[in-house]
This record gives C-alpha cells, structure tokens and sequence, in this order.
C-alpha cells in the first residue's frame, strides 16, 4: 500500500472512528446529567464486550446477524433504495428455515442444513421482492412498504407458533406440541443445525463464517462485476443509468430481493445456529441495528463488518454493563442514534475537529428523492 | 385538482353517507341484532374508528406541514414517541396538581418536546445537510432509546381527559354520541385540520410555504426566506405529532409503554400520501386506516375465530400498502422535497 493510498484510507476511517467517539462522549454526558455513572458503565462495556474469552465469544454472536443485516441496507443503499424492512426479512427467513428444520426428519445434514438456510434466504427475497416490485410497477415509497411489512411479518410469524388461547383458536402450524400454552416452535433437528466451531460455553457457530464468506463476496459483486457497476449507476443516477441502457427497473427489483436474501440468510443463521428454534420474542433490533452499521461502514461491505464487530461489541457489553454499573441497558440504543448522525452528517465531526473536507470526497449516500420516482 | 382525484373525493363522500345511514338503521333498529351488522356500524366500532383516528389525522398534519416546505418527515414515530414520553413524564410528576391543569401541563410538554424534535429534524436536514430520510430514521431511534432509558417503571399517571358532551348537538341519536361527546384532544384534532386547511390554502403565510416546497429558487427571488419556512413549519409539525403522543398518554391510554407508538407515525405518513398532502384528504385517509384498526377490534370482542386474530391484525398495515401502492402514481408530492437549498452565493 503505497503512500497516497494510506492517506485515502485514513480519510475514509477518520470520520467513523470520530463519530463513534463523539457518541460515546454525548452518551457519557447524558448518563451524567441522569445521575448514572458512565465510568463505570463504560468498564462494564468493556468488560462485557472484550474483559475475557467469553466475552469476545458474545460479541462474535452479536456480532454476525449484524453483519448480514447490514449487508442488506447496504446493498440496498448502493441502488439508492433505503431498505428498512430488514427486520421483517430477518423474521420471515428465521421462520421459513424454522419450518424446513422441524420437517423431514432423517434426512441426511449435507442436505437438510443447506435447504433450512436456503429456504430463509428465499423468504427474504420474497419479502425484498414485494418492495422492490411495487416501487417499480406502483411507485409506492419503498421506505413504507418495508415498514409496513415489518409488522405484516411479526404477525404473521406470530401466528405459525400460536399457541390457540382460551378462546378456542387453531395453533399455529409450527407450534410445538409439549409446550402448553408457550407460543414457540419445537428444536430444529440436529442435522438442519449449524455446527458449533467452539462449543459451549462459547457458543460460536460455522454461521459466522458464513457471514464473513458473504461479505467477501458482496465485496467483489459490487466492486468487480457488472451487476454491481450497474448497482451503483443507478444508485447514484438513475436517469443517467438508463441512457446507459441499464435496466433500471430490474436492477431495482434485484437489489431488493439480494438485501431481502441477505437480511433473510441472517434469520436463517441466527436459528439454525444459536437459537434452534423460534418464539415472537426472538425477533430483535438487528434489522434495524442494520441501518447503522450499513452506514457507519459506509455501505462498503468491509466497512459494513467492521461496525458490525462495533456494534456488536456495544450489544455483548451492555448486559454486563447493566449488570456491573445499573444503567439500564437501552443507553446503548441512544449511543447507537448518536454514531449514526454523526456518521450521516459528516458536516457535524468536521465543525467540531475542524478537519478541512478532502478533495475526492467519499461517495455519499442521498436517497431523499422525494415519495415518487 | 385531477379527474381521479375529484373521482376520489365523490366516492369518500358517497361512502360516508353510506355509513352514516348505515350506523342510523343498526343502532336505531333491529337490524342491530345481526352480529356481522354490528360488527361494522356499532356506535363503539364508529367511537373506536375516531379514537384511532387521532393520533394519525395530527400525524399525517405533521407531515404535510413539513413536507409542504420541502422537508420529508419519516421521524414522525420518533416525535410521537417522544411527545407520549414527555406527556407522561410531565403528568405522572404533577400527579398531586388539580387533574385538568396537571393534564394541560401534560399537552404542553408533549408540544415543546415535539416542536424541540422538529427543531433537531430541520437543523440536521438544512444546516448540517443530512439526508433527510436519514435524519428522520435518528429521531425514531433516539426516542425510542431515550423513552426506554429514562422510562421509570413504578410510575403511574392519574386520570386521564374525559369527555365532554357539546350541548344541544350531544343529543342527536348516533351522530352525537359519536362526533360530538369527545374529550379534548379530539376536538382539537378536527378543528386543526380545518384551520390547517385554511391556513396553507388562504393565507400569505400559507401560499409562501407551499412555495417553498414547490420551487424555492422562485420563492427566493419574491424574497421569502426559505430555510427560515422550512425550520418553522417543521417545528410546528413537530408540535403536531408530539400532540398526538400527547394525545395517546393523557387521553386515549392514561399511562406509558415502551413504544406505545406502534407504526402509527409511519400510518399518519400513508395518510398524507393518500391524501394528496391536504389536510381534508389525509383526515379521510386516517380515519379510513382508523376504521380498519376498529375493526380488527370489533372482531376481536365479537369473538369471531375464524380468522386467526392475527391475520386481522394485519388489515390496517396490509390497506396502508395497498393504498401507497394504488396511489402514489396518482398523487403528486411537493416538486422541491427532500432537496437542500442553498440561496446563490451562499454555501460555504
């Protein structure tokens, strides 16, 4: 790496690294206004993030749906598309590879885990598709859609684990029998489950693997391929990438169904691999954590595993910090709010570092087009 | 205005007739006793309907006034959130006031803490240029994070606005007792869609924001200050939605939960769109999306099993895309929204 090159790469690092920094600062400010201590809330982070081998294990878990949910706002955003709706992607793949892992028993593991993890990825596409097609048939905003698709797949994967009630409703389809009033589906079998590359305690599976191999390989589609530069083109101007002869509408409806397999592929990992089975309460912020690390990596896909690694560190912490210091957990979700205007505005770190704009400037990302198209 | 448009209109209000003979003849007659009947045109479905109906018709008033001066809102959900904390935060600690000015204290919290939103909403989109749906996304976690953080647990509010029959037009059989026996907040809600109505569409201050939204260079050039327009009205929109947080605190639920907004912000923004970015249009669409909400709950207490519970919980997201979907090429949004503008000369 040559001299130039090391500055570029400086320049593009400088503004997250301070952005995590200045959030992390407001954060102890606002926990010291509330009468909290951030000192020590800030060592049980640490503790509780990186303090021992344990703690780096919880923060690799956490660490790898992030990855892939942020994958999917990130390729999203490198069409111009805010895709909001990973969460619900998230919840559709985790039960689509729920109800292949609970099916067909004996079958062998090199087929069984292949098709439960496909079959997460194809709920996600399907859910990324919904999106993707009405933005280009109706017009209708992609920012709602994925929204109101979120709560349509909580629901809907609250009723295939539906425990009936009292007043006489079917069970859901994947409700697990011996569990009584519990709304939950049974384990997967073991052989739709993802190994384990250390075992208990630690608790890590191949599934992070997965993730990184996915990345890598998001990497070289958006940069090295043609699919990836007509992405790009049309994320960064649509008119221009027609006149190009780029198939804009196509482009549109395959990078939402890619960020709904991606979103949906982080579903299918975080069951086949941690959980084994789903329950509502299992459905969590990460596809919403996605936004954040999507752009604090500046929706480049080894970016996007860098603050994945960050956020997940702040989400393995905070237990313990809660636990160590008394500062309710949820700190982290304001911290989080911080990074991700300071990583948006730009502007924000350079007024207070005072750090001159640098001549090639990062491509940034502008989606704000209005409702129509 | 456009055929479809006009089309549009001529349905709603046909549709509304329909319900209001409709609700006259189950409430009135026998007819009340078929359990489908009641279902859809019960006085309690048609109250429900209103009361869902206002958080989003204040929602969706929110983001016309913003988006009519060029500013997108998606943060509308966050401002509520933050407004319902607010409301909260402010009654459960004046609790031993008089209950009516611990409830007003209550709504003008929930006003300055929204307007403070809309504040933050317009310094990130104009002066440090953020993208706006960015922007707005910030302020839907940070209130989600700040609420949950601070939320104390053992904390109660007292008492909540309670309704108050209008003399004389209370009295009419049905009607009354759904439009005109409401508690406050209500009746602020539909009284502002009309002043809002009157106020972008008749007034000075009115036609220069919409200018804004539409071709602010032009607005410029007749010397109307357009970012001055655009922190305004975004303040005041912010004021809106924490009203309706306000609102679902002291009026509708009487207590806090954690992300108690629950999409609504995102419905209100459906609504506008639905509604052309007019006051009238986005009221015909919240209550359209309130009615559904109604539904889902008539259905529940009927005890109808056919359908699973939460299928029916769905309808009211299931419409809002539908009608996004159906709609949006037919509607036409603010020309100049969601772009930053910067007089000639004048960056930096």
């Amino acid at each position: 790496m040559n001299a130039s090159s090391l500055r570029r790469f400086g320049q593009v690092l400088l503004i997250p690294i301070l952005a995590v920094f200045s959030a992390l600062l407001v954060g102890a400010v606002i926990m010291w206004i509330f009468g909290d201590d951030p000192i020590a809330a800030y060592r049980g982070l640490w503790n509780g993030a990186f303090g021992s081998a344990r703690a780096w294990s919880t923060t690799i878990r956490k660490m790898t749906p992030l990855i892939l949910t942020g994958l999917s706002v990130a390729v999203a955003f490198k069409a111009g598309l805010f895709n909001i709706g990973a969460s619900g992607q998230f919840i559709i793949g985790t039960v689509c590879s729920v109800a292949v892992g609970v099916n067909f028993e004996g079958l062998p593991a090199f087929i069984h885990l292949p098709l439960a993890l496909l079959a997460g990825v194809a709920g996600g596409v399907l859910w990324g598709f919904i999106p993707g097609a009405l933005k280009v048939f109706t017009g209708a905003h992609e920012v709602i859609v994925t929204i109101m698709l979120n709560y349509v797949a909580s629901l809907f994967a609250a009723w295939t684990v539906y425990a009936g009630g009292t007043q006489g409703q079917t069970p859901g389809p994947l409700w697990d029998r011996t569990a009584g009033a519990i709304s939950r589906t049974p384990e997967v079998f073991m052989s739709a489950r993802l190994p384990w590359i250390f075992a208990e305690p630690y608790r890590i599976h191949w599934g992070v693997a997965i993730a990184l191999a996915v990345a890598l390989v998001m990497w070289w589609v958006i940069f090295k391929t043609t699919l990836g530069f007509s992405t790009r083109t049309v994320g960064a101007n649509a008119k221009a990438a027609r006149y190009a002869g780029i198939n804009v509408r196509w482009i549109t409806i395959l990078t939402m169904m890619i960020a709904g397999g991606l979103a949906g592929l982080a579903g299918a990992i975080e069951t086949l691999g941690l959980n084994h089975r789903f329950a509502p309460e299992f459905t969590g912020g990460v596809g919403f954590d996605g936004i954040t690390v999507a752009l604090l990596g500046q929706t480049n896909p080894i970016g996007v595993v860098l603050s994945a690694f960050l956020l997940g560190a702040l989400d393995a912490g905070s237990a313990r910090m809660q636990f160590d210091s008394g500062v309710a957990a949820d700190i982290i979700q304001v911290i989080q709010a911080l990074v991700l205007a300071f990583v948006a505005a730009p502007m924000i770190i350079r007024q207070i570092y005072r750090i001159r704009k640098p001549g090639d400037q990062v491509e940034a990302t502008v989606f704000s087009s209005g409702w129509g198209r | 205005m456009n055929r479809t448009l006009r089309a549009t209109s001529y349905v709603a209000i046909a549709l509304m007739l329909v319900f209001v003979v409709m609700a006259f003849l189950v409430n009135l007659t026998p007819l009340g006793e078929n359990t489908w009947l009641r279902v859809f045109f019960s006085v309690s479905a048609l109250n429900f309907t209103l009361r869902a109906s206002v958080p989003l018709i204040l929602g969706a008033l929110c983001g016309i006034l913003c988006e009519r001066t060029g500013i997108i809102n998606i943060g509308i959900e966050g401002m509520m959130l933050a407004g319902a904390f607010a409301a909260f935060v402010a009654k459960t600690s004046t609790n031993h006031w008089p209950l009516m000015s611990s409830l007003l204290f209550g709504v003008a919290i929930a006003l300055a803490v929204g307007g403070l939103m809309g504040l933050l909403h317009a310094t990130f989109s104009i002066r440090y240029r953020m993208d706006q749906i960015i922007s707005g996304t910030v302020l839907i976690i940070l209130a989600g994070g700040v609420s949950a953080y601070l939320f104390d647990r053992n904390a109660v509010a007292q008492g909540k606005f309670g309704a108050i029959a209008i003399p004389g037009l209370s009295q009419i059989p049905v009607l009354g007792e759904v439009l005109f026996t409401n508690p406050p907040l209500t009746y602020t809600a539909l009284i502002l869609v009309v002043v809002i109505h009157i106020a972008l569409f008749y007034t000075r201050w009115g036609l220069r924001s919409r200018a804004c939204g539409e071709h602010p260079r032009a607005a410029d050039t007749v010397g109307v200050n357009v970012n001055r327009f655009r922190y305004m009205n975004t303040v005041l929109g912010g004021m809106l939605a924490g009203l309706a947080g306000g609102f679902l605190v002291l009026e509708a639920v009487g207590q806090f939960q954690e992300g108690m907004t629950a999409g609504r912000g995102f419905i209100s923004l459906a609504a506008m769109i639905f509604g052309n970015w007019m006051p009238f249009g986005a009221m015909g669409a919240a209550v359209l999306f309130g009615y559904t909400q109604a539904l889902q709950n008539e259905l529940l207490l009927a005890g109808v099993t056919t359908v699973p519970r939460q299928f029916v919980s769905m309808i009211p997201y299931v419409v809002t895309i539908i009608a996004v979907s159906g709609f949006v090429g037919r509607v036409r949004p603010p020309a100049a929204e969601g772009k930053v503008y910067e007089t000639e000369g004048g960056s930096e």
